[in-house]
């Protein structure tokens, strides 16, 4: 499997990746193992049944929307660069990054990013609004069948007003990342790619 | 004890003064005289009844020996917290110097004035240390250790507390041995293990000291919680050495095997010390679970269960401070689930109190055993100890720090490397651990008196500038927060969003594990540990619910009026559904109400639990729960007449009546609307399908449906007046009350 791996990996496009996201050399080839390992189909894109073979995803309250996450709009198939597009959300931020000027456009794990990700789970519609309806499905989804929709509607319309500050009855983006302020998205939203 | 009401704050202190004064005045003349009056009473007896002489009978007797022991202690107690009370009435005294000091210092006061007197000052008690004072402390630090933080820093907290324990006492044991061997210094006589042994007392950071001292500062969680998680877990660390290094310098030469054994002896002792508090903290849960007819003593088998793992892994030589931590964390969750919201309140407050008294009393005990103990002094040695002390911590720290840092998501920065290592303070078990060395140790009187100036200074010297420290790095401090709807589902959410991505990327990490970790727990654990349906609840509804209840209970303690009727959600269109926990219906009521005074509402904040001092919510609830309901019952008596209406076209509240059943208090109430809410109330009730309460709820004496609703009816329709009976009713509700998931953001406790 590795040797095969390599083969198809250029250096050209892992370098490509590489600028594109920030991960390193040996991040890119052991996620393109795992890419390739998900494949089953072996075309070297991936479909949504690859990963809904996934056994972590199937039992995710959120398993569906992550799922669609990875591709993009309206298309059914995912390239290595997709996936690792959408994976670089999820790298650390390093100290060195923080530090950059803004001049060059802001990476794809700065933390509006990873927020803005997180918001587009919500956001099916891609309104840059999470109306009530989105968050219930979201807690419906979170909390299981056993709840009443008169309970959840209540959570609902709660978290709602809490949140909203422009009076629009939805949560934009704005004020998303406003709630979010306390929360270490650094942390909470970062996984350690081993080296 | 007289009036603080003077005017002049140089008043109050001389009144304190005065009133101090008088107390120790009385209390050590007492104690002085002891022997002269036993005699006197037995003697005056014994004449009485054997000599039957016309001696008048005894109108007033003094026998001081009959309640010695119990006034002594009682005396001392009362005295530490009457110096804590002087403390916090000199306000600007007690926002400069840690409470710590202050109390070190009336110690030394106390303890000079014993020694002026001719008596011999009472020392700290190492049994009475480790056995009665310690475990209240650690107790309430396990009971409400912020769970995510710690989960989350677990393993930087462990590389300090093992690797970082280990480097000081070897560091620290080897220079000195090479101190000693200077000719000058005239320390010939200490050998090596006796240096280690020093070493391993004097190099654990110590938990009271640390909690008395960073309670006060409000430093950022991260740093907070490795330090303060450091010094918990270093038990282990320092137990296995300080009897390793005992049992060695017995024999006087070290083998390999021997070391190999110590090793092994590690994580016997730490693993162990794991196990017992589980097993304890598991028999409390279970327990618990039964404990729904005697509410009374809930908080009793909380305590009792923890003490007996601490005692239990004492006995076997494990750690006790790590099973009783465990112990607390294991059967929180549980425990909160099932107890009563009185039986929470009461382990808070009594953890609080005992702990409070314990701190009190050790600091107090340190000084005064500094004015008793025998003394060695050498400049040379306890210099140098205190120098390498600082040293060793900090180059710890920063090596440490270098290696972990590599590991970590969120790096440390120099700044918190910087508070890390000075917040490493020494305390009360280093000294308790030194006055156990047996007299063998011709150096016993040396290394006390060095363990006790290093304690001294790590107290007062940085213990006193920490603070100012804190402000002039622009160390990031504690942000308040409230406890927010919001960050709880979003943080959730992202907890199943980074699973799944881990998932994705084949990665079995952190949330990996968490989650497993979860789906164990829910499917097997609480089913047995938690009574009734409770467990079935998600998380975030048992938050959203306990978020609602402290929000009514200020609601009502401020007397606010719901200004409108809640409009969002169209009453008449709900359809009736049996629901099998009535009381989910119940709490809608109250969310509905409060949401539409959200605005007006005055959110308050929840201290930490682990703070000393103030617990916010502790007045509102009193006032609460004690004289609404008393109102409440007075309503009730008018109105029990009243039947449940459920007519079934409803927009506005009704009056009604409900009668509630509470095991634990034996009453009934009819929770009624609380006097000073009022609500429209259009029309009178008409009962075209009206419903006796009063048959539904002996059926279902259970706690979960005190509130019997109509089965199957929209009870919904009572919106006000019927939230708030409900609400009146949660106050003394046995209900089952988390303070906090272990998953969920950090929040105060």
């Amino acid at each position: 499997m590795g040797s095969r791996a390599s083969t198809l990996l250029r250096e050209e496009e892992i370098e490509e990746i590489k600028k594109e996201t920030g991960f390193s050399h040996s991040q890119i080839t052991r996620l393109y193992s795992r890419f390739t390992s998900l494949d089953k189909g072996e075309n070297g894109t991936l479909g949504r049944e690859d990963f809904q073979r996934i056994p972590e995803l199937a039992i995710n309250p959120l398993g569906d929307r992550i799922i669609n996450a990875f591709f993009p709009e309206g298309e059914d198939q995912v390239n290595f660069r997709g996936f690792m597009r959408t994976l670089a959300h999820f790298r650390p931020i390093e100290d060195n990054e923080k530090n950059k000027d803004h001049t060059a456009s802001e990476p794809l794990n700065s933390r509006s990013n990873k927020l803005l990700f997180a918001f587009r789970l919500y956001d099916l519609d891609r309104d840059d609004k999470i109306s009530r309806d989105e968050l219930l499905q979201v807690l419906r989804m979170m909390v299981g069948v056993n709840i009443s929709d008169e309970q959840l509607g209540s959570i609902a319309d709660r978290t709602i007003q809490e949140a909203d500050q422009n009076g629009d009855n939805s949560i934009s983006f704005n004020e998303f990342i406003k709630v979010l302020e306390k929360v270490d998205v650094e942390q909470k939203m970062s996984i350690r790619f081993l080296h | 004890m007289p009036a603080f009401s003077c005017a002049f704050p140089g008043c109050r202190r001389d009144l304190l003064v005065i009133v101090l004064v008088v107390f120790v005045g009385i209390g050590l003349p007492i104690e002085a005289s002891a022997p002269a009056y036993q005699s006197h009473g037995t003697e005056g007896s014994y004449l009485t009844n054997v000599t039957n002489t016309k001696k008048a009978f005894p109108v007033l007797a003094v026998n001081y020996k009959h309640v010695r022991q119990p006034f002594e202690i009682a005396l001392w107690i009362l005295l530490a917290l009457l110096m804590k009370l002087g403390f916090h009435l000199i306000p600007r005294l007690s926002g400069v110097v840690p409470e710590s000091c202050l109390l070190i210092v009336v110690g030394l006061l106390v303890g000079g004035l014993i020694k002026v007197i001719g008596e011999e000052p009472p020392v700290l008690d190492s049994q009475l240390f480790f056995l009665c004072l310690l475990p209240p402390i650690i107790l309430d630090a396990g009971y409400f250790l912020p769970i995510r933080p710690f989960t989350e820093n677990v393993g930087t907290i462990l590389v300090f507390a093992v690797i970082g324990t280990l480097w000081n006492t070897f560091f620290m044991g080897g220079l000195l041995y090479a101190l000693c061997q200077i000719e000058s210094v005239g320390l010939g006589g200490v050998d090596l293990l006796a240096c280690l042994l020093f070493g391993s007392i004097v190099s654990a950071v110590d938990p009271v000291a640390v909690l008395a001292v960073f309670e006060e500062i409000h430093i950022n969680e991260l740093v907070h919680i490795l330090v303060f998680g450091e010094s918990l877990l270093n038990d282990a660390v320092t137990v296995v050495l300080y009897n390793l290094f005992e049992e060695f310098a017995k024999v006087g030469t070290v083998t390999v095997l021997d070391v190999f054994l110590g090793v092994v002896c590690f994580f016997v002792v730490s693993l162990g010390g794991v196990l017992v508090g589980a097993i304890y903290g598991f028999l409390a849960a279970f327990t618990s679970r039964f404990t729904s007819h005697t509410r009374v003593i809930e908080p009793l088998f909380v305590f009792l269960y923890s003490y007996m793992a601490y005692l239990s892994s004492e006995m076997f030589h494990l750690s006790g401070i790590m099973a009783l931590i465990v112990c607390g964390v294991v059967m929180r969750p549980y425990v909160e689930a099932n107890i009563s919201h009185k039986s929470y309140t009461t382990i808070k407050y009594f953890l609080k109190m005992w702990s409070s008294v314990s701190e009190t009393l050790i600091f107090i005990f340190l000084g005064v055993s500094t004015v008793a103990g025998p003394h060695a002094w050498n400049w040379t040695f306890v210099i140098t100890t205190v120098i390498l002390c600082l040293v060793s911590r900090v180059l710890g720290v920063i090596g440490l720090t270098f290696i972990i840092n590599k590991f970590r998501i969120v790096k440390l920065t120099k700044k918190d490397q910087f508070i890390v290592a000075y917040g490493g303070l020494r305390g009360a078990i280093a000294f308790s651990l030194g006055y156990l060395l047996s007299n063998r140790h011709q150096m016993r009187n040396l290394f006390l008196t060095a363990i006790i100036t290093v304690i001294f200074f790590t107290v007062f010297v940085q213990g006193m500038t920490i603070r100012p420290l804190v402000e002039l790095l622009a160390v990031k401090k504690k942000k308040e927060s409230k406890p927010s709807i919001n960050e709880e589902i979003h943080t959730e959410f992202l907890n199943h969003l980074l699973t799944g991505v881990e998932g994705v990327c084949g990665h079995y990490g952190h949330y990996h594990w968490k989650e497993k970790l979860n789906r164990f727990n829910k499917t097997y654990v609480k089913r047995w540990l938690i009574a009734g349906e409770n467990f079935k609840e998600p998380e975030l509804i048992a938050f959203y619910r306990k978020m609602e209840l402290k929000q009514a209970i200020m609601m009502v303690e401020s007397g606010q009026l719901p200004s409108a009727l809640p409009s969002t959600i169209s009453m008449q269109n709900i359809q009736p559904r049996a629901i099998p926990r009535v009381s989910k219906k119940r709490e809608e009521e109250i969310r509905r109400i409060l949401r539409s005074n959200l605005q007006n509402n005055k959110q308050k904040m929840r201290s930490r639990s682990y703070s000393r001092h103030t617990l916010f919510d502790a007045d509102e609830e009193d006032n609460v729960s004690e004289v609404r309901l008393r109102k409440t019952k007075m309503e009730m008596e008018r109105r029990m007449s009243h039947y449940l209406t459920v007519p079934a076209n409803r927009e506005s509240p009704r009056p009604g009546v409900r009668r509630v059943r509470f095991e634990s208090d034996n009453q009934v109430f009819s929770a009624d609307s609380v006097p000073t809410v009022h609500f429209e109330q259009p029309s009178p009730p008409s009962t075209p399908d009206a419903v006796s309460l009063e048959e539904e709820v002996p059926k279902r004496p259970s706690l979960e449906a005190d509130i019997e609703g109509p089965r199957g009816n929209a009870s919904d329709n009572h919106q006000g007046e019927l939230d708030y009976q409900r609400l009146a009713r949660c106050l003394s509700d046995p209900g089952p009350n988390k303070d906090k998931e272990e998953d969920d953001p950090f929040m105060s406790c």
